[in-house]
């Protein structure tokens, strides 16, 4: 019984989310709406991996999105026609580039490792940027589209069924998001938890830290290099601003607006925020003075997120 | 081709003076208060803009000295109404806060302002080249790197030699025994920010009559900025100022000969000191940690 009622509130978010394309649209949404928020989601929830559960605050995330976003769109475009494929290429770049930049920086803490995370951050920007010839520059990378994945027993057609390539972006989350959780109910993670809670102390018990720092930034980075690619995939398109400075504070607003401590916070945080934008930037031209606004009064008014507000509720 | 070098080397020393005063600003506010200011190229921009609302009426030199502290009193207030709040929390609090910010200061300033470029109005006896064999070193270019070696050497003097830079200099190593010995640290953390935003609005002032007037023209300049200081050292006012200057030269010679990689640079500057020397080339070791 117990262990029922534990697990109802997982019940509850998995039914939401597979029930969602049938719901969105009474409500006055989209399935590509919903799509944006599942990616997002992800992109939010791995970021917490560093964030939330192992307390390092990376300022520069959006580069391994945006790296995912473009190893997908540019197998799609130079490479292999394959979904799988890009998919396989964008994660792997996105993870690639954030095991060598890491090793690089795991010896700083607090501030200095989110500035050393921005100016980094800028470094593909630059390339996505400048780099015309292949990574059509400013414009972005048109020119190509997702493609239906065969299975062998059946062809799902992602291309012309919004909602199959919602269930396929769900299923590429529910994969994600459990292996997250498993890793952090591993040693593993409780270990993470531990320099988090008190980085000397973990230390002197002979934990590797440095290391751990190393691998949990990797393992985050990898989530949000598959989320970037599922981005570029929804789209059928991508630019450079899926690697500019302004999504990683995009994703870390995402992740504190939910509830750092809460596994599923960031999802929540992803979904307001990409619901607002899209409201908001529907409305007005002004939209940035808006988000700007609202990231001011989330840091005074939401410091512990949504979820951070239930869970005290409940506690007390 | 010497004169290819010289003109990009001293271009290079031009930018690099202003990363180095953005720098410079960001690392006063960093050190001693732990806050990592996004909003450092809002406060460029605003400084900048009002320079111009303020030419009509002022004329260029007036502007010039009015500009930057009515920016460094906008600074105070911020700090005293907005960042102040967030002192002790956790530092991704303060970022956050000040990357929205950024965010309504590019904004409201195009609102106010537009979005087309502006152009901004220098006297003609500083806008004409010196020499015809060196066109590139106009009067105006010259008369920055003088301002921008006058407000170093300013700031260098405060910090130095007043009571104020004293004490701003003992609260980033201890501030809680500065506190213990009867200081305001209140006071000395909003004018420590004031000083910080004075910079950056005397950058935005200069910047404006070299690139022109962009309510982008903050965002551009702050990341160089942000690398000077981990390239300069952590903690190390000198240092960022080396910093500044370096990656500008080194910007500034990659055009030369690889005009594509000319940002490419330095980030692989960054990525060398980190490699090398992770505290940054005149950084203290412990600092880091």
């Amino acid at each position: 019984m117990i262990r029922v009622k534990k697990n109802l509130p997982l019940v509850g978010i998995w039914i939401v989310l597979l029930a969602m394309p049938f719901w969105l649209n009474a409500v006055g949404g989209y399935t590509e709406l919903g799509s944006r928020v599942i990616v997002l989601g992800l992109a939010a929830m791995a970021l917490n991996f560093l964030l939330g559960f192992t307390g390092v605050l990376s300022f520069g995330h959006a580069a391994y999105f945006g790296l995912g976003a473009y190893g997908a769109a540019m197998t799609m475009k130079y490479l292999a026609g394959s979904t799988p494929m890009s998919i396989l290429v964008g994660l792997t770049v996105g993870t690639v580039a954030a095991a060598i930049i890491g090793a690089l920086i795991v010896k700083l803490r607090g501030v200095y490792f989110a500035m050393v995370t921005i100016a980094f951050g800028q470094i593909f920007f630059f390339i996505a940027f400048r780099w015309n010839a292949v990574t059509g520059g400013d414009d972005g990378l048109t020119g190509w589209h997702r493609l239906p994945i065969n299975l062998g027993f059946t062809r799902l057609d992602i291309l012309g069924n919004d909602k199959a390539f919602y269930y396929m972006v769900l299923a590429v989350f529910a994969v994600s998001v459990g292996v997250m959780a498993l890793l952090l109910r591993s040693p593993f993670g409780r270990t993470l938890l531990a320099i988090r809670e008190n980085e000397r102390r973990a230390r002197f018990l002979g934990i590797p830290v440095e290391r751990h720092l190393w691998l949990s930034f990797v393992i985050s980075c990898f989530f949000v290099s598959v989320a970037g690619t599922l981005y570029a995939l929804l789209n059928n398109f991508t630019d450079p601003r899926a690697l500019r400075w302004d999504l990683s504070g995009n994703f870390v607003i995402m992740a504190v607006l939910g509830g750092m401590r809460s596994f599923w916070g960031p999802l929540v945080g992803a979904a307001i925020f990409v619901i607002l934008q899209d409201y908001v930037s529907s409305h007005t031209e002004n939209w940035m003075s808006f988000v700007g606004l609202f990231f001011v009064l989330v840091v005074l008014f939401f410091p512990r997120g949504v979820l951070g507000i239930f869970r005290r509720g409940a506690r007390s | 081709m010497t004169q290819l070098l010289l003109f990009n080397l001293f271009n290079g020393l031009i930018v690099g003076a202003f990363y180095a005063l953005m720098a410079l600003g960001l690392s006063l506010i960093l050190n001693l208060s732990g806050v990592i200011n996004f909003a450092h190229g809002g406060f460029l921009a605003i400084g900048a803009y009002l320079a111009y609302t303020l030419i009509p009426f002022l004329g260029f030199w007036g502007a010039l000295i009015v500009a930057p502290v009515l920016t460094a009193f906008i600074g105070l207030l911020v700090e005293r109404f907005l960042i102040r709040r967030l002192y002790g929390r956790d530092p991704l609090y303060s970022l956050l806060l000040t990357f929205g910010l950024a965010y309504i200061f590019e904004d409201g300033t195009r609102y106010i302002w537009g979005a087309q470029s502006l152009p901004y109005p220098i006297p003609g006896w500083l806008a004409s080249p010196l020499s015809r064999e060196f066109f590139f070193l106009t009067g105006y270019r010259l008369f920055m790197v003088l301002l921008v070696a006058i407000a170093v050497g300013g700031l260098f003097f405060i910090l130095n030699r007043t009571r104020l830079g004293m004490r701003i200099r003992a609260g980033t190593l201890d501030l809680e025994m500065v506190s213990a010995l009867g200081v305001n640290v209140r006071v000395l953390r909003n004018l420590n920010f004031g000083l910080g935003i004075y910079l950056a609005g005397l950058a935005g002032v200069l910047a404006a009559g070299m690139l022109g007037l962009q309510p982008t023209i903050g965002t551009s300049l702050i990341m160089p900025s942000f690398v000077a200081i981990i390239v300069g050292g952590l903690g190390s006012l000198p240092g960022t100022l080396l910093g500044g200057l370096l990656i500008g030269v080194a910007s500034g010679m990659a055009t030369v000969f690889l005009p594509s990689a000319t940002e490419a640079v330095m980030y692989a500057m960054m990525g060398l000191v980190l490699l090398v020397r992770p505290q940054g080339l005149l950084g203290e070791e412990g600092r880091i940690l």
